[in-house]
């Protein structure tokens, strides 16, 4: 008897509750009250004007470049919106979605694209961690914040993202092996956007879905529309429920697409067909869970003119916030660096100081 | 007091610190159940349990970014890289994350955790287990990188490293893990991190190193007094960044010569800092230019040549004599 089948237990599902055009399946849909289902509705349509808004001003040369998120709201709000204060997320690098749920202030996250590091200054009290420049370097954090979780012994877990690109890495693959192996409280999320700035999914990896990837590490994988924000809910709630039980990691993949550019450095059209956006346009996750929400009665033309009319106070006080906070001293570099300042240092702070009093550069403000 | 070797130091530190701060764990490959391929970790498992004294897969990219996670939850986390030539894959989290995180974060999150490896040659080893690449370290902001020389300092150091907020790489000079043995107190005695030590007095030349090469060092010395009446003072730099100008500036003034002395390659290694700084803050004091014995500019030999490849007694003698004829 040379070969025989080894089982191996993994079933890979695809989950949708809502599909574009405002069906959705009854059976599935999760149980959210009005209040609930209008929040996530204006967290995610905050998203979309603030990512519209920080667009226009990269353009206008008032903020540096910039990495859009339309089209990827539904994975954001739809994956943090049930979790507790005292829960983790790690995001990579196109997540404000998240960081506007978590309690991050619009001027916080406009300061990373402004040039600041006060955009990486995580408010006191949220446990978040900030934007992840080099792809999928957060995903070990997310597990070791999880087992962190688990030595304390806490019941709580922690979410984390990274993108269909991230998959390739090794941090991927050392992470979740990891998670997998000491069974820590942990949800991987993976923003499957169909491209790496110009690499399609295709050519990331020969494997037919992201989500199998979880077999070989020992831990459930599933696939969601990402685009269906009540599918990416229930999936996640899944897993977190079970990553709460002590019962381990889930590696969820949350098929959407970036309907804008890499970031405002590339140009699409070089690497994709019009027609290609065009389809993923009309699967859009906002207009269709708006066609959920008028259904089901909690949504009105009177209330999304308020929503928009709130949205986009809520987008101008931050962005006059940011303006009015553009100031920052050079100086301060050396002054986060370390708790206990070498003595080097503060030589070269001294120095930089002199440099800049004689170049006229206001500091220590 | 209790007579230790280095490898039973450091053992007793990382004891140490895990009783007296429970946000101490433990993680590398081997150190557990096999008690580290060096002994390091010997009965820490037993003491500690599992859930502190990590047994992890073998991925040094993610013992060190789960120790970044860790410590950002809080955690304290000290993490062994079997050897320092196969940290490369963890470097990455650490040039990228380790060294970036408080910075990054405005002092919000400190990156308190340690980094500990054997570096160094002399013990016969395959490829990768040689190399002295201190300076990659010392060269990357955020990071403190420390070098002890014997069982009583490495106990000091390492507790002091697991104590503070900032980010340690803990260089263990394997050729010393069980050269020796030094009596180390009972009671936990610590040393400061930047801070070097004069470990022997002298008037007519500095010698300055580190690590394993701190015995030919001291050898040198007190061949140099023995065969020529010269006397040599030794600094034993014991942290590497930040570097301590003023111990060496302040020797080099007295002796207005220097010889750096280390096993890392030649070019922007440490004795290259270290000759910068004295060029800066002792140059009026110096009556002969400073030499350096170190690696030459290429890949560590295969153990065959090592012997004849590591710097010795009597090239830092005859460096030193060379030094004093000027």
């Amino acid at each position: 008897m040379p070969r025989k089948n080894i089982k191996i237990e993994t079933k890979i599902e695809h989950l949708s509750i809502l599909d574009e055009k405002g069906k959705f399946d009854t059976a599935l849909e999760p149980k959210l009250d009005g209040d609930r289902l209008m929040y996530m509705y204006k967290m995610m349509l905050l998203t979309r004007r603030l990512d519209e808004r920080l667009l226009n001003m990269q353009r206008q040369g008032r903020i540096g470049t910039y990495a859009p998120v339309r089209g990827q709201e539904a994975v954001q709000i739809g994956s943090v919106v049930d979790l507790r204060p005292s829960d983790w997320t790690v995001q990579a690098f196109r997540e404000p979605g998240v960081c506007l749920h978590r309690g991050w202030s619009i001027n916080t996250i406009i300061k990373f694209w402004g040039g600041y590091e006060e955009g990486c200054a995580v408010p006191e009290g949220v446990n978040d961690t900030p934007i992840a420049v080099p792809v999928a370097s957060q995903v070990p954090h997310i597990t070791g914040i999880a087992w962190g979780m688990k030595i304390k012994k806490k019941d709580d877990v922690c979410i984390g993202f990274c993108g269909d690109g991230g998959t390739s890495e090794g941090d991927f693959h050392e992470g979740l092996t990891f998670a997998g192996v000491f069974k820590v409280p942990a949800v991987f999320v993976i923003a499957n956007n169909q491209w790496a700035i110009s690499i399609p999914r295709e050519k990331q990896t020969a494997a037919k879905t992201l989500a199998q990837k979880a077999a070989g590490y020992g831990m459930p994988g599933i696939q969601v529309d990402g685009n269906d924000v009540l599918a990416v809910y229930a999936a996640t709630k899944e897993a977190v429920d079970r990553a709460r039980a002590g019962e381990g990691p889930t590696l969820i993949e949350a098929v959407t697409y970036r309907l804008a550019m890499h970031t405002t450095a590339d140009d699409p059209k070089k690497y994709r067909s019009d027609e290609e956006v065009k389809r993923w346009e009309k699967r859009d996750p906002i207009p269709r869970f708006e066609k959920y929400l008028r259904e089901k009665g909690v949504l009105d033309d009177k209330t999304v003119e308020e929503l928009e009319a709130d949205v986009a106070e809520t987008i101008k006080k931050g962005v006059e916030e940011y303006e009015s906070t553009l100031d920052c001293d050079p100086l301060d570099c050396f002054d986060y660096l370390y708790n206990e300042v070498p003595a080097e240092l503060v030589e070269q702070r001294a120095e930089f100081a002199a440099c800049l009093e004689r170049e006229g550069v206001r500091t220590g403000h | 007091m209790a007579q230790l070797n280095m490898v039973k130091a450091i053992n007793q530190a990382l004891r140490e610190a895990m009783l007296e701060d429970e946000n101490v764990v433990q993680m590398g490959e081997d150190i557990g159940q096999d008690e580290g391929v060096f002994r390091v970790t010997e009965g820490l498992l037993k003491e500690f349990g599992e859930e502190r004294v990590i047994d992890t897969p073998l991925a040094e990219g993610a013992i060190a970014g789960c120790a970044v996670g860790m410590a950002l939850y809080g955690l304290k986390p000290v993490c062994e890289m079997q050897f320092s030539g196969f940290a490369y894959q963890a470097y990455h989290q650490i040039e990228g994350h380790m060294s970036r995180y408080r910075n990054r974060t405005r002092g919000r999150f400190n990156m308190a955790m340690v980094i500990r490896m054997p570096f160094g040659g002399g013990i016969r080893a395959i490829e990768h287990h040689s190399e002295s690449r201190e300076a990659l370290y010392a060269h990357n902001p955020g990071l403190k990188m420390v070098i002890p020389s014997g069982p009583r300092n490495a106990r000091a150091l390492l507790i002091e490293s697991i104590r503070t907020l900032d980010p340690v790489i803990f260089f263990e000079p394997k050729a010393m893990y069980r050269a020796f043995r030094e009596e180390v107190p009972d009671e936990i005695e610590t040393m400061p991190i930047g801070k070097s030590q004069v470990v022997r007095e002298g008037s007519d030349i500095t010698l300055i190193t580190y690590g394993a090469m701190v015995r030919p060092t001291v050898e040198a010395a007190e061949d140099l007094a023995d065969e020529d009446g010269v006397s040599a003072e030794v600094v034993d730099l014991l942290t590497v960044s930040p570097l301590d100008t003023e111990t060496i500036a302040a020797s080099v003034s007295k002796t207005g010569r220097a010889v750096v002395v280390h096993e890392g390659p030649r070019t922007c290694g440490v004795g290259a800092e270290v000759t910068a700084r004295l060029v800066e803050n002792a140059f009026f004091h110096l009556e002969a230019p400073i030499r350096r014995i170190t690696g030459y500019d290429v890949h560590f030999p295969y153990f065959a040549r090592e012997q004849a490849f590591l710097p010795n007694a009597d090239r830092i003698k005859h460096a030193a004599r060379e030094t004093l004829a000027v």
